[in-house]
């Protein structure tokens, strides 16, 4: 049995990037992610790689593209502010299939709003924060074990569906600190890009295969419009290749759900939550549990692509949806549209920087199964 | 230089290339193409990456791996790849908005950095692609589509920035001497650091029809008289240096190289691990 | 215990976070689940700072303080910010040197020199935190004397180990003093009653 040991959000997300082979990192320093990038500083030249503190988050994003190119995995962490500077390079890195990993760390906003507290403001953005329709997973996580696996998984998906990936953290989250026992080599499953077997006719976008730069290939890479050579195109073709890379994540939206249900079999009412406020999710439902409550919870870390066939199949019969998330109202309208009005969904926000507590879910709960009639919270 | 070994370095199916007529945006592209081909470049290990704006184009044309990237961006794509694959030969084509506009920030990180790029500066005083908007590099009085009363502002000089941020290869040159693009690039590939080429050039599509220099050639020419070698600088007077720009190799200089830094620290970090180990 | 919920509070720069730290490491060493979270404004030095430590026996699902059981106050901001959120079950000490009561505000507040114990015994007042984590540990046995002091010497610098080891000794003999109702050095209110938290 391995000893356990202390470990802060962040410092997993660093560590969880080193295990999948992460090789590079840009980032710039900004709270409450930069603990990503001192861990990486110190740990990335005794693996051979390489760590880079750039001048701003728009540097940041594109040097890791240009790093992916190179054959390294790639990886940035920002928070609110850098990610939105780093959005038009995440949408070159959609359109040209571009492996990499962005970490936002999230934080109260907009602006500079309140970099200590913790937030969950940036759902909307992480999918649709690039212009135009592009592919994009988004994943997230509620413990500091699950941070270094979801930095996993990210790296994992991102090279296997040549996508960025961004993983949403908080403000708690990263500085938590946690007992914890961290994956060995070999636990995890760890994946990288597929070469193409033959080079002579390969097609560097047409389809998951990738020759990085350097290795005789002469990929042209261009965020234009462009056909299976890389060369601008427009009409049918653009919208063919459009069409392609968005659906190759889209269709695999089951595939890509990671998620754990707890408490759902004979669940009257579903609580559906994400990240930091799945944790008083879980001790709520324990609460309500042991109170006689059939209250269960769906706790997502897949985001986007949006998991609506499973959040249909998982509310099929429940009287309640409730979605608490620190914000004032996000995923829940994609929650709203998956169920389809066969339940009501309400939405339960917080926005003073502190956590969605226990006690405040339970007395939501407690009052719409008709249970000890509080006040109302809302 | 003979046809045959420039098509070793350029996609000849792709041209003729889209500038216009009279720019000279493709002649700058072909001192580039010979400078490679005069140092025999591995098209294998070499690399172009254009920001985007009409030098950006230059990208789609060269025979190797290729990267037409964002606008202003494309040095710190540059330095990504560079980091991760030491061994090739990384050539940013980039314009003036490019580079000290949209992308001056990383301009001047890039020079401080020192990383072992070479970046080719395609001059010609004004935005072209968006259709002749007024550049950070637009003389005063100018016209342009958004200073159509005459720029009220003053242009950087991109060498003397270059060099002031800490460039370790600076020259200076125009679309009309050929020879001196050809050496200076190749002096500039060859050359451990940030190397800054920058190129005077014209465009007689905006440039030129907004402030009455319709005539391509007459713009080149110009370019010349303009200009004077460093050597002739020298011994010119406050009052004659008024309306002239150097040209030449302003500034090169040793220091160390961001990229071989970067390797002798994770040599030592390896080294010191493998000693640690044995405790 | 099943589940104990601190609240070490004062400003920033005085190490409450890294008392957090060494606190949930030598109870996480003892067998026990830990969570720190931490809490604190824009201010490197001075400004509220707090972290929250739960200790637990079982799975920590919600991962901050919602009712303390043990509260500790270095600085007179965080007392006025944190005493009044807490109920009447939790102990509560504070540094009688940096934080100053008007009235007897309520009896199970323990008042501790603590800052001063870590300039005289010690010679240096950056230990404070660590004296304070001395005198919680012996009122409440929370952890293992063992573990705390292996937490103490791994997570300070080696220049200050004896130090921290030293200012340890001195928090935990300040407390003894309460414990034995030996209490002119210390300087209390009164507080006889050894708190009840006492680990099981």
């Amino acid at each position: 049995m391995r000893e356990p040991e202390l470990v802060q959000g962040n410092e997993a997300c660093a560590r969880g990037a080193l295990y999948a082979g992460c090789r590079f990192f840009a980032g710039y320093p900004i709270t409450p992610s930069s603990e990503i990038m001192e861990y990486l500083a110190r740990e990335m030249p005794k693996v051979g790689g390489i760590c880079l503190q750039m001048e701003d988050e728009i540097a940041s994003i594109s040097a890791v593209i240009g790093a992916s190119w190179g054959g390294a995995k790639a990886m940035t962490a920002t928070s609110g502010p850098g990610f939105s500077l780093m959005q038009e390079s995440i949408g070159y890195a959609a359109i040209t299939e571009t492996p990499c990993v962005i970490v936002d760390a999230q934080r109260w906003s907009p602006s500079t709003g309140q970099p200590t507290k913790a937030a969950q403001g940036d759902v909307m953005q992480a999918r649709w924060g690039t212009h135009g329709d592009h592919p994009i997973i988004v994943l997230t996580a509620s413990w500091v074990r699950e941070v270094f696996e979801m930095t996993v998984h990210a790296f994992n998906f991102a090279e296997k569906y040549r996508v960025p990936v961004i993983l949403l953290l908080d403000e708690v989250l990263a500085h938590l600190r946690e007992n914890v026992i961290l994956p060995e080599p070999g636990e995890l499953e760890v994946i990288s890009r597929q070469r193409p077997e033959r080079l002579e006719d390969f097609q560097p976008f047409a389809n998951e295969m990738m020759l990085n730069f350097g290795e005789g290939g002469h990929i042209m890479v261009t965020g234009m419009a462009h056909d299976e050579m890389g060369f601008p195109t427009q009409g049918q073709k653009a919208a063919e290749q459009l069409k392609r890379i968005v659906s190759k994540i889209e269709r695999r939206a089951e595939e890509l759900a990671l998620y754990r249900a707890h408490y759902l079999d004979d669940a009257e009412a579903v609580i559906i939550s994400y990240g930091i406020t799945s944790r008083a999710v879980e001790a709520a439902v324990e609460l309500m549990r042991a109170q006689g409550l059939a209250v269960g919870f769906l706790d997502l870390k897949t985001l986007w692509p949006f998991p609506e066939k499973l959040i249909r199949s998982w509310t099929e019969g429940v009287q309640y949806v409730l979605v608490p998330e620190l914000n004032l109202g996000q995923l829940v309208r994609e929650v709203e549209r998956a169920v389809g009005g066969r339940a009501p969904v309400e939405h339960l926000g917080r926005v003073d920087g502190y956590l969605i507590t226990p006690q405040e879910i339970c007395q939501r709960v407690q009052e719409r199964l008709g249970v000890n009639h509080g006040v109302r919270s809302s | 230089m003979a046809y045959d070994l420039l098509e070793e370095y350029l996609r000849v199916e792709r041209l003729p290339h889209v500038w216009c007529p009279g720019c000279g945006h493709g002649v700058i592209t072909h001192a580039l193409a010979c400078a490679m081909a005069e140092l025999r470049l591995d098209p294998d290990r070499t690399a172009v990456i254009g920001g985007i704006g009409c030098s950006g184009r230059a990208a789609f044309l060269f025979d190797m791996d290729a990267m037409h990237t964002t606008h202003g961006r494309a040095i710190v794509f540059a330095t990504g790849l560079k980091l991760v694959r030491p061994q090739l030969t990384v050539i940013l084509t980039l314009g003036d908005g490019d580079a000290v506009g949209i992308g001056g920030n990383h301009f001047i990180h890039a020079c401080r950095r020192n990383l072992d790029l070479t970046a080719i500066i395609y001059n010609n005083s004004i935005y072209g692609q968006t259709g002749g908007q007024v550049a950070p590099t637009t003389p005063p009085h100018k016209k342009s589509t958004t200073s159509p009363y005459g720029n009220l502002e003053y242009p950087f000089d991109i060498a003397q920035l270059a060099i002031a941020a800490g460039a370790t290869y600076v020259a200076r040159t125009t679309s009309f001497d050929f020879r001196d693009m050809v050496k200076f690039i190749k002096r500039g590939i060859l050359h451990k650091g940030f190397a800054v080429i920058e190129v005077l050039t014209h465009c007689p599509t905006y440039y030129g029809r907004l402030n009455e220099m319709r005539d391509p050639y007459e713009m080149l020419h110009r370019l010349k008289e303009h200009t004077v070698p460093l050597e002739e600088w020298e011994q010119l007077s406050a009052e004659e240096r008024a309306d002239k720009i150097v040209v030449g190799e302003l500034h090169c200089q040793e220091r160390p190289e961001f990229v071989e830094s970067y390797y002798a620290l994770i040599t030592r970090m390896q080294s010191q691990q493998v000693k640690g180990d044995g405790n | 215990m099943a589940t104990k919920q601190i609240q070490l509070s004062g400003a920033g720069g005085q190490g409450l976070v890294l008392a957090g730290v060494i606190l949930a490491e030598a109870a996480m060493r003892d067998g026990k689940n830990v969570a720190v979270a931490q809490s604190y404004g824009p201010e490197a030095r001075l400004g509220a700072s707090k972290a929250e430590v739960i200790i637990s026996t079982e799975k920590i699902a919600y991962p901050q303080v919602t009712r303390p059981d043990i509260l500790l106050c270095l600085s007179q901001d965080a007392f006025a910010k944190y005493f009044p959120a807490v109920d009447n079950h939790a102990l509560v000490v504070i540094d009688s040197t940096q934080v100053h009561m008007k009235s007897r505000e309520r009896d199970n507040i323990i008042q501790l020199p603590l800052l001063r114990a870590a300039v005289e015994h010690v010679g240096n007042k950056l230990v404070t935190n660590i004296v304070a984590l001395g005198a919680l540990n012996a009122l409440t046995g929370l952890v293992s004397w063992e573990n705390l002091e292996r937490a103490v010497a791994q997570r300070t610098p080696a220049k200050f180990r004896d130090q921290n080891l030293r200012a340890l000794a001195v928090g935990r003999q300040l407390a003894q003093h309460i414990l034995t109702n030996q209490t002119k050095e210390v300087d209390l209110w009164q507080q006889q009653q050894r708190p009840n938290g006492k680990a099981s």
